[in-house]
């Protein structure tokens, strides 16, 4: 168990700067997950975080102390990778031994064929083996312990490696990308084993991937990196409804949110020829960017779909249909305003519970978004928060 | 009616056979006449100076039990093998390590190692002979002026295969090492990092624990190999010593070679190639074999 | 969580790792002064008069030049570049035959179907066992009583067909994907066709390392040549080698320079086909 602090990490590879000065701070018994695209650095700081690489600045500390020159065994982490990196020449069982025979076993104990000369040590070897099975039982591999890697599935070697990663009470959990090898099916399956695993260890996690959904639907806390900066770290819930930037809201939320040029009047905002009657104590003729998620938007008078919610003011768009995505229980529209086709709009209204069937839509529609569901950012892409245009209730 | 896919495999059939058909001519020719050949000459008394012959069935095996010459050239194969093989496997595995783990003069070293392999060995045998020279030689020269005494190495029974396995290693160490750098390369880095991770950050350990399993099958290449070669040892007995002295340089593929083409003893020296095809196939299975073990995929 | 009272800073774990690092590199750097000091000493003493090339205290440069001297021997008085231009065809003409006779068979055991394609390959995959050195008494004899010997022609055939490359070109042209010869087929492309204009230009990199491969094997030579060549006129630079066993020179430094020229024209190939021909020894451990 472990609280983990990053202090301005910073690394660079033959004059790339791959990290700019990252600060973090994961709680004990936290998962947080590290998002960004690839080439963004996540993965090296986890290889920072875990001790196989050193940071050329900053400082790396567990529960205070600072662990910045110890080695991965001395910092007690366990890790999973990408490709799982199983030993492929040892049995599943061999596979978990390995850190404890590392910690348990002195050098001379450990050299190959030392098993039959070491007797004094089959005590140990024994305690290695009890734990081993403890942890493949409880990861339902102990019917494959005497398998070699080559042997199994691919979850199946997933959960090895989680195993061998399980065996040694590690103060910290990390993972690369452990799910980007599995099909879509088992990915979803592991996912919520992962999650089922870290409630009930109770141990600190750092899990790194490219996929929004992955660490929106696992992680306490996602840290959303780019070009080796953190952009924001929150809850997923607050990372949708409550973006730091437009980075942020366009990584976060599939369709992605729509971003309107707006430019600042005394009467509100002004989005194309149409006039959003909000206040935002900006000085007039200052250009801004309004998004808006693709909920937040519903069409006006058409039975089949359920109406905009929220009350009070709102903006009501006059759109031309693009295109339309029926996934069943809700449509996604994709479409321009009538009178600015430049800006194109994506939202996504659920169908009403009495019409399940295919949606019929004409060819010109209007929309209408509650005021307060509006973000308002500056043309830097910077969240204008102050003073807000009320915020978005209950996100998703 | 005959369709168009019908036609066309016919048509392939027809132009397979035509791409074939030099290479099977050549390979009969080449190969399996001769192997054929090769193995009803073991059977007779066939000489080159001599007319006609007779079939004398397995009389030259036989002969091989009481020939003096064969059991040393056996002997001798043996004591080369045995001083060439570890030299052949171990220098180039500990080469191929410590030049993995340069950065900036890899290739260089890569090119250094490597030049011997690609060299005449005939005309370098030329000058390691200079160079092991009894008395003028500049190997003597360094032992007699650090107060050693010199050594005969080509001239004395005692260290005449010493001297050769020391020749031939040169030429084969960069060969091998080639070989070992490319598993080397293959081994997955993450392998490496889980290794850490597991707390094998000791040389030692992550020897054991990764590099040497995860070379296993290049380690029985190189091993398999490296045999042959050992037991082929032809060129530089041929070019330095001829056998001598006093046989001791006399090695199995060199007798062969006197039987047949200084002695014309064609059935003798026929039956000593079949013994000789007979060891290398038992080489290649031994490789086989332990290909399949060692391999995890 | 473990002790870590006992951890030393970064920059000393750092330094732990580079004494064997500068220690490999100083072994590395011993055995490679070994490895180059007989060329180093080859082409020295090629530079000297004869008197000097046994001189017990050596030099690196010759205190008497004598390089033009023994160079201009070597090259005009002996015959020197008939050995060489010996070697030259011989290899050259071997690997010719040897690429026409093996791509065409390769794509067909690799991509068509016909009557006894495996027995074929099984006889190519056992012959990649048999060495020249136990057919070498029939060829022979073949060779004399066709009345060829000391010819180029009796010099190459042994190896005018290469198991190895049909083995490894078959490998090389397995991979290559079926679809596209199936969209060639469809578009019209006769097989020859697409032997030469797909599959050959693929195969260039294995082509180029086998080629590099097969060169410097033939070109060092020695046991073939030595049964069948007779006169001087069809000496190999290999063979020519051999004339040193008895006095055939006793000019040493010439002999050097002899060995030099024999030795270089590999050396250059080498150095300037390295990664072709580093490829080809790697490439010939998939036949295990």
């Amino acid at each position: 168990m472990a609280r983990l602090t990053l202090t301005d990490i910073r690394k660079s590879y033959g004059g790339t700067e791959v990290l700019r000065g990252i600060d973090l701070t994961v709680a004990d018994g936290e998962f947080l997950s590290l998002v960004g695209a690839s080439g963004c650095g996540k993965s090296t700081l986890l290889r920072i975080i875990s001790g196989l690489e050193s940071p050329d600045a900053g400082k790396i500390a567990l529960d205070g102390r600072d662990v910045g020159s110890a080695t991965p065994k001395e910092r007690g982490v366990a890790m999973v990778f990408q490709d799982y990196a199983l030993y492929p020449h040892m049995s599943v069982a061999q596979n978990m031994a390995m850190p404890l025979i590392m910690a348990r076993l002195p050098m001379y104990a450990r050299l190959p064929g030392a098993r039959w000369l070491t007797p004094n040590h089959r005590g140990t070897r024994s305690g290695v083996a009890a734990q081993v099975e403890r942890v493949a039982r409880q990861l339902r591999i102990d019917h494959l312990l005497d398998r070699r890697p080559a042997q199994l599935s691919g979850g199946q070697r997933q959960r090895v490696a989680l195993g061998r990663a399980l065996v040694r009470d590690p103060s910290l959990f990390l993972m690369d990308e452990p799910l980007s090898n599995l099909d879509a099916k088992l990915r979803v399956e592991v996912r919520r084993e992962i999650v089922e695993l870290h409630r009930a260890s109770g141990l600190t996690f750092v899990y790194v991937t490219h996929d929004q959904t992955e660490a929106m639907t696992m992680s306490d806390r996602v840290a959303l990196l780019r070009d080796g900066r953190l952009l924001q770290v929150a809850a997923p819930g607050t990372l949708y409804a409550d973006p730091a930037s437009v980075e942020v809201a366009r990584f976060v939320g599939t369709p992605e949110i729509s971003l309107l040029p707006a430019v600042a009047e005394p009467g509100g905002l002004r989005i194309g020829t149409v006039l959003a009657p909000c206040a935002h104590g900006l000085t007039s003729g200052r250009d801004v960017i309004v998004g808006l998620r693709p909920e937040a938007l519903a069409p006006v008078g058409m039975p089949a779909l359920q109406s905009p919610g929220g009350r009070g003011p709102r903006l009501r768009l006059e759109l031309a249909v693009e295109a339309v995505e029926d996934l069943g229980a809700e449509v996604v529209i994709h479409a321009r305003l009538r009178d600015f086709p430049d800006l194109a709009v994506r939202m996504r209204s659920q169908k009403t519970l009495e019409r399940t069937g295919p949606v019929p839509l004409p060819d010109h529609l209007t929309a209408e978004a509650p005021l307060s569901a509006l973000l308002m950012f500056d043309a830097e892409g910077q969240r204008l928060r102050d003073p807000a245009p009320v915020q978005m209730a209950g996100a998703q | 009616m005959i369709g168009g896919a019908e036609r066309l495999a016919r048509r392939q059939r027809r132009l397979a056979f035509a791409l074939v058909a030099p290479a099977v001519l050549l390979i009969l020719v080449i190969y399996v006449i001769p192997m054929v050949l090769v193995v009803l000459t073991s059977f007779t008394d066939y000489s080159l100076v001599s007319n006609g012959f007779d079939w004398i069935g397995l009389e030259n095996y036989r002969h091989m039990a009481e020939d003096e010459q064969f059991g040393n050239a056996l002997r001798n194969t043996l004591v080369y093998a045995l001083v060439f093989l570890p030299g052949a496997f171990f220098v180039p595995l500990f080469l191929a390590i410590a030049i993995q783990s340069q950065k900036r003069f890899r290739s260089v070293f890569e090119i250094v190692y490597f030049l011997p392999v690609t060299s005449t060995l005939t005309a370098m045998a030329l000058v390691w002979s200079a160079l092991m020279d009894s008395r003028q030689g500049i190997l003597n020269n360094v032992l007699t002026s650090a107060g050693l005494p010199a050594i005969n190495f080509l001239g004395s029974p005692d260290v005449v295969l010493y001297s050769l396995a020391g020749i031939t290693l040169w030429s084969i160490i960069g060969f091998n090492m080639v070989l070992f750098l490319a598993g080397l390369t293959a081994i997955p880095s993450s392998l490496y990092d889980a290794a850490e991770i597991d707390g094998a950050s000791h040389p030692v350990d992550r020897f054991f624990k990764v590099t040497w399993p995860m070379l296993a099958p290049t380690s029985v290449f190189v091993a398999v190999t490296s045999s042959i070669t050992a037991f082929k040892l032809f060129d530089v007995v041929a070019i330095l010593t001829q056998g001598k002295p006093a046989h001791a340089s006399e090695v199995f593929l060199y007798l062969t070679f006197l039987e047949g083409f200084e002695y014309f003893n064609m059935g003798y020296s026929a039956a000593l190639s079949v013994v000789f095809l007979g060891v290398i196939f038992l080489f290649a299975l031994v490789q086989t074999l332990l290909a399949d073990r060692t391999t995890h995929h | 969580m473990t002790d870590m009272t006992a951890i030393a800073p970064a920059r000393i774990r750092l330094a732990r790792i580079s004494p064997g690092r500068v220690l490999g590199f100083v072994i590395l750097a011993l055995g490679a002064w070994v490895v180059v000091f007989p060329y180093i000493w080859m082409i020295s003493s090629s530079l000297k008069p004869t008197d000097e090339v046994y001189d017990a205290d050596f030099t690196i440069w010759p205190r008497t030049f004598a390089g033009v001297q023994n160079y201009w021997d070597v090259l005009v008085g002996q015959p020197y570049p008939t050995f060489l231009l010996n070697s030259l065809i011989v290899c050259g003409g071997i690997l010719a035959a040897q690429l026409v006779t093996a791509i065409p068979a390769a794509y067909a055991l690799a991509k068509l179907r016909f009557r006894g394609q495996t027995i074929l390959l099984g006889t190519v995959v056992a012959c990649l066992t048999i060495p020249i050195n136990v057919t070498s008494i029939p060829l022979y004899l073949g060779v004399v009583k066709a009345g060829l010997l000391d010819t180029y022609l009796s010099m190459m055939l042994p190896f005018l067909v290469s198991v190895f490359a049909i083995f490894l070109f078959r490998q090389f042209f397995r991979a290559y994907p079926d679809s596209i010869i199936q969209a060639a087929r469809v578009d019209g492309f006769s097989e020859i066709e697409i032997v030469l204009r797909l599959i050959v230009p693929a195969a260039v990199p294995a082509v180029a390392a086998f080629s590099v491969f097969s060169f410097v094997a033939h070109w060092n030579d020695l046991y073939w040549p030595l049964i069948v060549v007779q006169s001087q006129e069809k000496m190999t630079a290999s063979l020519s080698m051999m004339q040193y066993r008895s006095e055939f020179d006793i000019n040493y430094g010439r002999t050097f320079a002899a060995a030099t020229v024999v030795t270089i024209p590999m050396l250059i190939v080498f150095l300037f086909a390295r990664r072709a021909f580093i490829r080809g020894i790697t490439m010939s451990g998939v036949k295990g």
